[in-house]
């Protein structure tokens, strides 16, 4: 789960560590009012999960209040690379004299922590690495020892950081290592890290990844849940404990399993060629052990999405018996009738495994005219993607 | 033969009395895997009776091998509970851990992978979030169905359960030396590599089957590997050719971030590699069937 930068700061700022005062507003008249709070120049900031901000005009300074307002007006509202900006950040400033680089984060390919830190901070860490490779520390992080001072005094040194800074940044870089490891963090980002007027070091950005698997020892990071970027489906499958990812397709999908319902879009991409560019309209995971329930709960999630024209059903049972899927299918669909809404779209369904004959007999017995058996999955992806282009 | 699990392997189950770990504790005595015990503090002395096979409980990992010699185990443990019973395991010494647990933090998963390397590498992790291992016809540490394939000459690694399941069927006349599914987390214990490598080694095993799926870059280091060090023949599968970056496929791991961890970046290394790559599951269950059949 990725932070805005407000959140990253706010986080930061709890960990001791040394931000800028400032808040986060969602109307002009609140950004006015922490600007007037503040009681100095003040800049306003977009807050996207996306780069590039500055240069759509999403930052702005501010010499008092009123200006304030008026740059909040425009920004608030404003499309940043197809993201709509609903919350500003409003802080003080600082003049800066130096930007660093500095950052935590999961080194996937050696399975440990990485830090990298850099005296050239301020722009894209990609690009310093490219033309100035010399100036960008890679430091891997043992997991069970993690950033001690004398570690950090190690990373300061090899990076270069001047003497005037050094104990500043030796203690920023174990109190935002503790942070990245209380925080169950996989990312903490801090670009610049910054020496301004008077010498004090800072960290001017926040860019701040959790480890959704750690929820359930942070109850706190659920506030975090950015309800309003989230699409409407992807809420509800939410609530009903689904593992569901809108996309912009016709054939509704759903299958057990992370690797098999993925392979399953990609099998329905590629059938959906030869009709025209039919595509996959969603991720959903049933898991192992689905009950008719479960079903139920998927096939109204997909079948409420107003882009599905058809849905491809695609189980291979392992723990998942196919008898139980297939009776989910038949429940789901007399539930959903139950409840008075319509079903028109047609289901293509394939079961193999655990209990395949009993589900396709079920399934065949149900005579239900929606729902129609494919013995293999490719046959079924490309049964499933004419229905869609034969119903748009 | 097979790799990492045989019949002669002695399995105990962390994680035995709750619901999990008993129900497929029962499933994987059915499969004829040698279970010689399960481990519980609370309930150390006691027996569980699964259809007549009275397993005994330990207190720990350590008791459960002087007691019985057990020399694999596998973890059926709530998340919370997952980095202290895997480390207990590494303490142990055990050779084999293999972690079903969903849903681990990663900061847990490193902590136990860097404790595992800074004691000597001595037990070989499989996951978490993974299927575990199967050498079918002779034992089963895990939740993968052990009636979908019988033994053969295919070594069969993989991120996915269900994929893994459903390249057993297509390929099941054939049979399988052993399968193991690596899981798709961020952070895992045991490697495509590390599969390759005993695949190679393995005299029982033909060809190899590798299923990879977005996220990382492990399919490519596996390329690099395959490369410099495989002679069988390898025929490979990678899921997730249409995902749109930025979205969080199911598995922790399976993320495209950028330009990194496409499917499409996968397959051209392992094809540079020699690895003919199925589109679909069923055609690189085709792949393999002209492997085996030349063979």
């Amino acid at each position: 789960m990725d932070l805005y930068e407000y959140q990253g700061r706010e986080l930061f700022a709890r960990h001791g560590l040394p931000v800028l005062d400032g808040d986060v507003a969602t109307t002009p008249d609140e950004a006015a009012a922490i600007a007037e709070r503040l009681g100095v120049r003040a800049v306003v900031k977009a807050q996207v999960k996306v780069g590039g901000r500055g240069k759509a005009g999403g930052v702005k300074l501010a010499e008092n209040a009123e200006e304030l307002r008026g740059h909040a007006e425009r920004i608030l509202g404003m499309d940043i690379k197809g993201h709509t900006v609903h919350k500003v950040m409003v802080t003080t400033t600082a003049a800066i004299e130096e930007e660093y680089y500095f950052s935590y984060l999961l080194d996937r390919a050696n399975r440990t922590f990485l830090c990298i830190a850099s005296t050239a901070g301020g722009m894209e860490i990609e690009q310093v690495a490219e033309t100035d490779p010399e100036k960008v520390v890679k430091m891997p992080i043992d997991a069970v020892k993690g950033v001690d001072s004398a570690t950090a005094r190690e990373i300061v040194t090899k990076a270069g950081f001047p003497a005037d800074v050094a104990d500043q940044v030796t203690e920023i870089a174990v109190k935002l290592w503790q942070a990245f490891v209380a925080e169950d963090a996989t990312l903490v980002e801090v670009n610049p890290l910054a020496k301004v007027s008077g010498g004090k070091v800072l960290l001017l950005d926040a860019k701040v990844t959790l480890d959704e698997n750690a929820g359930f020892r942070h109850p706190e990071h659920a506030e975090y849940e950015d309800k309003s970027a989230v699409d409407p489906l992807e809420q509800a499958a939410k609530a009903k404990n689904l593992n569901y990812v809108k996309l912009e397709g016709q054939v509704g999908i759903i299958g057990n399993g992370a690797g098999l319902v993925m392979s399953t879009l990609d099998v329905v991409a590629y059938a959906g060629e030869e009709f025209g560019g039919v595509r996959p309209a969603n991720f959903l995971d049933i898991g192992g052990g689905a009950s008719a329930q479960v079903m139920a709960n998927g096939l109204e999630i997909v079948l409420s999405d107003p882009a599905v024209k058809s849905v491809f059903v695609n189980v291979f049972g392992g723990i998942t018996a196919c008898d139980a899927v297939a009776n989910g299918i038949v429940q789901a669909l007399a539930l959903l009738g139950e409840r008075g809404e319509q079903v028109t779209k047609p289901l293509v369904v394939r079961l193999d495994g655990n209990n395949a004959e009993e589900g396709r007999r079920i399934l065949d017995s149900a005579n239900n005219p929606l729902i129609e058996r494919v013995d293999t999955m490719d046959g079924a992806a490309k049964r499933a993607a004419e229905l869609a282009a034969a119903g748009k | 033969m097979a790799i990492w699990l045989t019949k002669d392997s002695k399995v105990i189950v962390q994680g035995m009395t709750g619901s999990e770990g008993s129900k497929h504790t029962r499933r994987m005595l059915a499969a004829g895997t040698n279970i010689v015990g399960g481990t519980n503090p609370r309930k150390a002395g006691t027996q569980v009776d699964f259809d007549g096979a009275k397993v005994p409980v330990f207190a720990n990992v350590a008791e459960a091998m002087a007691e019985t010699g057990a020399d694999v185990s596998v973890l059926f443990v709530p998340p919370a509970g997952t980095k202290g019973a895997a480390l207990e395991a590494i303490d142990a010494g055990i050779g084999l851990a293999v972690v079903i647990t969903e849903g681990v933090p990663v900061h847990d998963t490193a902590e136990v992978w860097a404790h595992a390397c800074a004691t000597g590498n001595r037990t070989r992790i499989i996951g978490p979030n993974c299927p575990g291992i199967i050498s079918p016809g002779q034992s089963n540490a895990g939740i993968i169905p052990a009636d979908i394939t019988g033994p053969g000459r295919i070594g069969l690694v993989s991120k996915s359960g269900t994929l893994t399941y459903q390249m057993m069927y297509e390929l099941r006349d054939f049979g399988f030396s052993t399968g193991v599914g690596i899981g798709g987390d961020p952070v895992i214990g045991t490697t495509h590599i590390d599969a390759l490598a005993a695949f190679q080694d393995d005299p029982e095993t033909e060809a190899i089957v590798m299923i990879g799926e977005i996220g990382g870059d492990a399919e490519e280091r596996a390329a690099e590997f395959i490369k410099a060090n495989v002679t069988k023949p390898v025929v490979g599968y990678i899921a997730g050719f249409t995902a749109p970056p930025g979205k969080t496929m199911g598995h922790a791991g399976a993320i495209i971030s950028g330009s990194s961890g496409t499917a499409d970046a996968k397959k051209v290394a392992l094809e540079a590699a020699g690895v003919r790559v199925g589109k679909t599951p069923s055609e690189t269950a085709r792949l393999m069937r002209e492997v085996m059949s030349g063979r």
